[in-house]
């Protein structure tokens, strides 16, 4: 099974709060200072699922990323954990793109590569958390799409795949190609192996740039955009704390007992 | 296209009934069509339809669009897509509302890709420029570390889910008036190549978290699967519902679906009582609308403490046996 999967790089999303700065005149984030960037997680999620898939059914798995700085590490991370080939699209053209955009790119560049049996993107990018672009993608390929993907087998030729919901979840059997989003509900992805490390780092990426792809310019860049960022800002917590304390630890969370029951909460 | 646009909310039923997310929705929808001078129409597809879409007037829709169809738990997603992009091309809405729910998140950008139109999820806010008459739309990202506020650049429809909790229900008034408009459902599904095999909705053992009004969640300072005990314990004596952060649940000490945060259950109880949590931003983001937040730490620093409105600093092992006991006897 040929598999293609999307990866973003985007800053770490676990930082602590404390940490994470924005400029609101320019309206954007400032990285994080000696905290490198990193692949989205839902994406190495996404990496994670085409590699059991790989493992049981055989194929060739390849990365797409645009990332205007033709920066290649989230690509070679995920050559590391043994996916097949890695593609970098990278353009002046395609800054300041919004989700329709980076889906355009990206639908193109899948065309490119061609002969694939599933389209994997991440449920949502942790940075913006839009959540849009596999489908958009889908939706551009008129190819049917099942969110939120937990695993992924063949039955009888198709795609058999489960969806998680809120309370539960569902299982789709749709025909290929396809596109899936992929949930964190996947599990840990592997970690790469000292070889796939080895190999990664001499393979040799392309670099895809917008005369590469069969993209139309008028749907590409910020002037392509849908809606515009009025305003990024860190909201205020009025909140504080009040912390009980005791003589022990007991002591406090008798306190604790004390207060909710006459703040009428308990 | 009728002359006159409307705001348009593709709703959710549940037991024959509206359900409370979308009575949340009719609240946002009902100011936005004040803003915008517009009515406001809602949707829904299903089967015995009619109960709700009475109960939709009452609620304030001026116009309800009913398609007897199989229910969203037991179609292919993309007949969803087809059906709504099928009658927004026949009404012309200039606003489209789901809620960030399984239906919404998944319906959402693709009926937006489908109709050209533009699309933001889980927006916390939505409010209309006076000037531009633009939609702003304001929506946690960075995890919840930010917001951003987003305008639409163009005349074209939005597509917008909204995260529950963000406004109050609707309330029925009995004098409401409006009309029902049933509509065939003409859809080409030759194209839908997907089949629904199996819904499973797990039989949710004592409260809905969504419902519950005392909520006990551990995170990954309970350590194991045993120290759930405790959480389970002080749940059952307030009569709450048991939630997990993210540790728990990569974990496996306790089942997914407990899950509170961006990527689980939103939540906002009358008492939220976190212990060993941290306080990540996308924990936060499903549990900060509770009316008073609680947290048990060990780590003065902890950010937990910056979002609580009372805390202890301990370990949790100290701290829970002791207000067990005290809630028991404070209650009895
Ligand atoms: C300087 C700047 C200006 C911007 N201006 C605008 C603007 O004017 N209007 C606007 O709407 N947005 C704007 N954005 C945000 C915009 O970049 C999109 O939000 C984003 O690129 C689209 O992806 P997403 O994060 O929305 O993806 P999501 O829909 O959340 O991503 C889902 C999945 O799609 C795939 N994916 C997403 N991005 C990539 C990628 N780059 N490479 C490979 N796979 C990917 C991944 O699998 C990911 O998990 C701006 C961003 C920047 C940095
Ligand atoms: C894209 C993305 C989405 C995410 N979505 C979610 C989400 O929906 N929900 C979610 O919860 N997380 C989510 N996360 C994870 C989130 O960033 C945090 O990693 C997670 O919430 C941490 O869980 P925790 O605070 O329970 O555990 P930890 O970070 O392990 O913190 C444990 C805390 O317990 C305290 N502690 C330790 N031992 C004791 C003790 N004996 N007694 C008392 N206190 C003790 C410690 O001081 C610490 O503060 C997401 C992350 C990403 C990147």
């Amino acid at each position: 099974m040929d598999i293609i999967v999307c990866v973003k790089k985007i800053p770490d999303p676990e930082i602590p709060p404390a940490k994470f700065k924005l400029d609101m005149e320019s309206k954007r984030v400032i990285p994080p200072e000696g905290i490198p960037p990193v692949i989205n997680p839902y994406d190495e999620q996404a990496v994670e699922l085409a590699l059991r898939l790989k493992d049981k059914y055989g194929g060739k798995i390849t990365v797409l990323t645009i990332d205007n700085d033709a920066d290649t590490s989230i690509v070679k991370h995920a050559l590391a954990m043994g996916a097949d080939e890695g593609i970098v699209l990278a353009d002046k053209a395609f800054e300041g793109s919004d989700s329709f955009s980076t889906s355009h790119i990206l639908s193109q560049a899948i065309q490119k590569v061609g002969n694939f049996d599933l389209v994997l993107c991440g449920r949502q990018a942790a940075d913006w958390d839009e959540g849009l672009v596999g489908a958009i993608i889908a939706e551009n390929l008129s190819l049917p799409l099942v969110t939120l993907a937990e695993a992924v087998d063949v039955v009888d030729g198709k795609l058999k795949v489960k969806r998680v919901t809120l309370d539960g979840y569902q299982i789709f059997a749709v025909p290929t190609p396809a596109v899936a989003t992929v949930s964190n509900e996947v599990g840990q992805p592997r970690l790469p192996s000292g070889w796939g490390i080895i190999s990664a780092s001499r393979k040799q990426i392309p670099i895809w740039k917008a005369g590469d792809l069969d993209a139309d310019p008028s749907q590409i860049g910020a002037k392509a955009v849908r809606r515009r960022l009025v305003k990024l800002f860190i909201p205020v917590r009025e909140k504080k704390c009040e912390i009980i304390e005791g003589e022990t630890t007991a002591e406090a969370s008798v306190k604790l007992a004390e207060r909710l029951r006459k703040a009428g909460v308990i | 296209m009728s002359d006159k646009k409307e705001v348009l909310i593709c709703g959710e039923v549940k037991g024959e009934k509206i359900t409370t997310i979308t009575k949340e929705l009719m609240t946002t929808g009902r100011k936005l069509c004040i803003d915008l001078n517009q009515p406001l129409s809602l949707l829904l597809i299903g089967q015995n339809i009619q109960e709700a879409a009475n109960e939709a007037i009452l609620l304030g829709a001026d116009k309800v669009y009913t398609a007897e169809g199989a229910s969203w738990v037991e179609s292919f997603p993309e007949h969803y897509v087809s059906i709504i992009a099928d009658i927004c091309n026949q009404t012309g809405p200039s606003i489209i509302l789901f809620s960030q729910t399984d239906m919404g998140r998944d319906i959402a950008p693709r009926l937006a890709a489908r109709l050209g139109a533009g699309v933001c999820l889980d927006c916390i806010e939505l409010a209309i420029d006076p000037d531009t008459k633009s939609l702003l739309q304001t929506k946690p990202v960075y995890g919840g570390n930010a917001m951003a506020v987003w305008a639409s650049t163009n005349n074209k429809p939005q597509v917008i889910t909204m995260r529950p909790r963000t406004a109050a229900q609707a309330e029925p008034d009995t004098s409401r008036k409006g009309e029902i408009v049933p509509v065939a459902l003409d859809v080409n599904n030759s194209m839908i190549k997907g089949k629904l095999l199996e819904t499973l909705q797990e039989d949710v053992k004592g409260i809905r978290l969504e419902e519950a009004k005392v909520i006990i969640t551990g995170g990954g300072g309970i350590g194991g699967k045993e120290g759930f005990q405790l959480i389970k314990e002080l749940a059952q004596i307030l009569g709450g519902a048991v939630g997990i952060s993210r540790v728990p649940c990569d974990e496996g000490w306790m089942p997914a679906g407990h899950e509170i945060g961006q990527t689980g259950h939103m939540v906002s109880p009358d008492l939220y009582i976190a212990v060993g949590i941290s306080g990540a931003p996308q924990h936060l983001a499903g549990c900060s609308g509770s009316k008073c937040i609680i947290a048990i730490n060990k780590d003065p620093e902890a950010h937990i403490f910056k979002e609580a409105d009372f805390g202890i600093v301990g370990y949790y092992r100290e701290v829970l046996p002791v207000l067990i006991e005290k809630c028991r006897n404070l209650l009895a």
